[in-house]
């Protein structure tokens, strides 16, 4: 059992008995900001898929509006439940993720001009949203029908505890996917492809099955998280749930964190929403608008500062402690 | 003129030059040959400013030069040619011409060195409207000699000119790179043909993983012991 | 079936729009064919300068020629200050990154407009005759923005073919080492880019202002059109922009006649979806 397995452990277990320690006022919204790093950090995680090769998408508020939003229309209108609801999101996330990023990938779309194509699926997600306003509500969004009482069925739940273990399995899961894919081959082509196309291409590397199918992957997991935040907050919107602003924010995140860790964009996540907490309780509604201007100023001085992220910062540190251990 | 005293200069944490040191005095026509990989471009690069050196010394007509920008080594008369050859192509011969004097200096003396680049190059004057990037081989090259022209300098660096052209297009070129050098300009070229260039220069250096192995007088190095060094490597 | 008139009258309403959109997707590309880097915070400087605009005019009365060349000043003061500030020091990190940063400055932005002059929409009045022709009303203060405008992109076609510092600029982008050996300071150009830059902004923002009301989301609305142009016309090429800006504003207008001003957002987008499966590199692939 190393030092690094038995901090996780004991990690999982407070995580785990938290909704249970008596906090009074404060334990409802304890959980209620857990309950979001988690979903957060899963979309994160998701996202970090792709951006770890270079793959830079400002656009997965797509992803998280296609999924949240067909879920709580097909409920609101035909009853389907969320479980299979979500598959069926999943499926249109899918069909998505291939029609952009297939010509994106066969036809070298990259860099800034990825993120561009991106940007801009993302916010024509979110205008499409507005502009059908008959079904989806427009810009006001679209609550979740409420099934009345508990239901799994419904993925309903008066007790935000179950949400809240619900929420870390997710989390869980996200992690384990992560760790799927950083042991699969997967990895190791993309980072051949993330050097070098054209040499990738000669070893005989199918550039735009690896591209294509790490864009899929993240988009269905991104959508899936997606599906989590509206049943958890049974409200759907589409500025938080799509456009440019969402899409920011989790890249940000994650570089915030650190990109190439499993837990960089957990611990990226869990920063940049409780900046984001901290700053909203500062303000409140006395200075509508201060808070996220220096939530917006505060990003900017990171990325010139921090450019590898926290992790990176901490590892960078580390080595040059190291050589000074390592003498003669 | 020009001077490099134990340069070391790399990218990043690969060196690809190791305690270089060579010397091109005015007037003079230098060659700089080696195999693939050598360090050649490297050695350009360093000169001209687009690569700071990471150790060693390099002065030009008595001043330092070793990690001086780019822009402002130009400024200083060293004109380089690069590898690729470079020119804009989208921009017309003349506005690449026009490129080339950027440099207040040189855009006073503007008239005077266009007139000098056309006499030299009487083709660059029949296609001043022509869209650079449609030129062949050849012709690019002598633009982005003229070019370097413009700029009014006294040392002019030439990296790999006859690459990529007809061998017949190579020896109108060195031709050409003869009557430069006779207008006065001092040269230090980088080349792969080496039996082509022995006969243009003074000087040689052979340059090979980083390091400089030979060095001589042109006639003395123009046998075949050299010439096959430099090709293949020891 | 939809009376001609009114179709006629979408299409050159159209036309007058896209003259304005392509004053953004110029500036736009023409810093990032520079420079490189997408200003994602482009828009949302139009923003700033048009509410420059609204308090000089229609607060401080001073008149509308006024507001316009504030703005324009406004502007290249603001592209020169993103540039120093936010571009310069993250020139060499990471894509994701630097995108980051013109992203934080779009928070920053739209945050701190809404917690100067919050939400309100904000819009210049100005006494302008009403225009027939043949049947159908135009906007004089659209056609007064087309026409400037078309001046303004006349006036930078000129400024880029016939200056040095405009061949120059050209040239940093085709070849930016090589420029660099010809005595060019990059910095320089890269300030000289990102003023003309902003100014574009500032231009844009005098023209938009009189047609529309400006509020700190005004980015939200005319933000991801102007991204579509810029991959529609490929990133970089200013003639494809320029083409690609009168095709979107036309199907938009159009589309907004026939269905509905957001059935028009999401035909252009179809319109752009399949435009990056036929011509992923942009309608006019970039040459050279």
């Amino acid at each position: 059992m190393t030092p690094a397995r038995a901090l996780g452990l004991l990690v999982l277990a407070v995580l785990a008995v938290t909704p249970f320690v008596p906090m009074g006022v404060m334990g409802e919204y304890t959980i209620h900001v857990l309950v979001q790093i988690f979903i957060w950090s899963f979309i994160g995680g998701a996202w970090s898929l792709m951006g770890r090769f270079g793959l830079t998408s400002l656009g997965h508020g797509a992803f998280l509006g296609l999924g949240a939003y067909t879920t709580t229309l097909l409920w609101n209108f035909f009853g389907l439940t969320p479980w299979l609801g979500a598959i069926v999101a999943v499926a249109v996330t899918a069909v998505f993720a291939v029609i952009v990023a297939y010509p994106c990938s066969r036809f070298q779309v990259r860099g800034h001009y990825f993120a561009l194509v991106t940007l801009a699926v993302g916010e024509v997600v979110r205008l499409l949203i507005i502009a059908e306003r008959d079904w989806t509500g427009g810009s006001l969004g679209v609550t979740v029908k409420p099934a009345g009482d508990d239901s799994l069925l419904a993925l309903q739940f008066a007790d935000r505890r179950v949400f809240y273990y619900g929420a870390l399995a997710l989390w869980l899961a996200g992690l384990a996917v992560w760790w799927r894919v950083d042991r699969s081959m997967a990895r190791s082509a993309m980072e051949a492809i993330g050097e070098d196309e054209t040499a990738a291409a000669s070893v005989g590397i199918h550039v735009t099955r690896f591209k294509v199918g790490i864009t899929v992957l993240s988009a269905v997991l991104t959508a899936i998280g997606g599906v989590a935040y509206a049943q958890y907050i049974s409200y759907v919107n589409p500025d938080t749930l799509a456009g440019i602003g969402v899409s920011l924010r989790i890249v940000f995140a994650v570089v915030l964190g650190g990109m190439y860790s499993m837990l960089g964009p957990t611990v990226g996540t869990a920063l940049t929403i409780a900046l984001s907490e901290y700053l909203r309780v500062l303000f409140g509604v006395k200075f509508i608008g201060m808070a996220e201007t220096i939530y917006g100023l505060l990003l900017i001085l990171f990325i010139i500062f921090l450019p590898s992220g926290i992790y990176g910062t901490v590892r960078q540190l580390v080595r040059r402690r190291r050589p000074a251990a390592a003498s003669a | 003129m020009l001077e490099l005293r134990n340069v070391t200069a790399g990218y990043g944490a690969f060196t690809a030059l190791w305690d270089v040191s060579l010397r091109v005095d005015a007037g003079e026509a230098v060659a700089v040959v080696g195999p693939n990989g050598a360090g050649k471009t490297t050695l350009l690069r360093v000169i001209s400013g687009l690569i700071a050196p990471g150790s060693g010394e390099l002065t030009f007509e008595g001043h330092a030069i070793g990690g001086r920008p780019a822009y402002e080594i130009v400024g200083r008369g060293i004109a380089h040619v690069p590898e690729g050859r470079r020119i804009f192509p989208a921009l017309s011969v003349a506005d690449n011409l026009k490129m080339g004097a950027f440099l207040p200096a040189a855009r006073r003396k503007f008239a005077e060195s266009l007139a000098r680049v056309h006499a030299l190059f009487p083709v660059l004057a029949e296609r001043q409207k022509q869209r650079a990037g449609s030129l062949s081989g050849g012709e690019q090259q002598m633009l982005a000699v003229g070019r370097a022209l413009m700029s009014g300098p006294r040392l002019i660096l030439l990296d790999e000119p006859s690459m990529g052209l007809a061998p017949v297009m190579v020896l109108r070129l060195f031709d050409l790179i003869r009557r430069v050098r006779q207008e006065g300009y001092t040269i230090l070229v980088v080349e792969q043909n080496v039996r082509q260039v022995l006969k243009l220069v003074d000087r040689a250096y052979l340059l090979e993983v980083g390091r400089i192995k030979m060095e001589g007088r042109a006639e003395a190095l123009a046998d075949q012991d050299f010439v096959r060094k430099a090709y293949v490597g020891l | 079936m939809i009376d001609p008139l009114f179709l006629a009258e979408a299409a050159v309403n159209g036309l007058l729009l896209g003259g304005v959109l392509a004053l953004l997707a110029l500036g736009l590309n023409l810093i990032f064919g520079v420079i490189d880097i997408v200003w994602i915070a482009y828009v949302d400087l139009v923003m700033i300068c048009m509410y420059a605009v609204y308090f000089i005019v229609q607060v401080y009365g001073w008149p509308i020629w006024a507001g316009g060349l504030a703005s324009v000043a406004l502007g290249a003061v603001l592209g020169l200050g993103v540039h120093l500030l936010i571009i310069s020091p993250i020139l060499t990190s990471a894509p994701v990154n630097q995108l980051l940063a013109t992203g934080g400055l779009l928070f920053f932005l739209q945050s701190f407009a809404t917690f100067l002059w919050t939400t309100d929409h904000r819009s210049v009045r100005l006494a302008l005759p009403r225009l027939e022709l043949f049947d159908m009303p135009i906007s004089v203060a659209r056609l007064v923005a087309f026409t400037l405008s078309i001046l303004v992109m006349l006036g930078l076609y000129l400024f880029l073919t016939r200056t040095y510092i405009g061949t120059a600029i050209r040239a940093v982008s085709q070849d930016r080492e090589a420029m660099a050996l010809m005595g060019a300071n990059p910095q320089r150009v890269y300030l000289v880019t990102s003023a003309v830059g902003g100014a574009m902004a500032g231009v844009a923002a005098a023209l938009l202002i009189i047609q529309y009301a400006v509020h700190p989301f005004f980015g939200a609305a005319f933000g991801p059109i102007t991204f579509m142009i810029c991959v529609l016309g490929g990133l970089g090429n200013m003639v494809g922009a320029f083409v690609a800006s009168f095709i979107m504003s036309e199907v938009i207008a159009i589309s907004g006649v026939i269905w509905s001003t957001e059935m028009g957002y999401v035909i252009a987008f179809v319109v752009f979806i399949v435009m990056i499966f036929i011509r992923p590199g942009g309608i006019l692939a970039r040459r050279g």
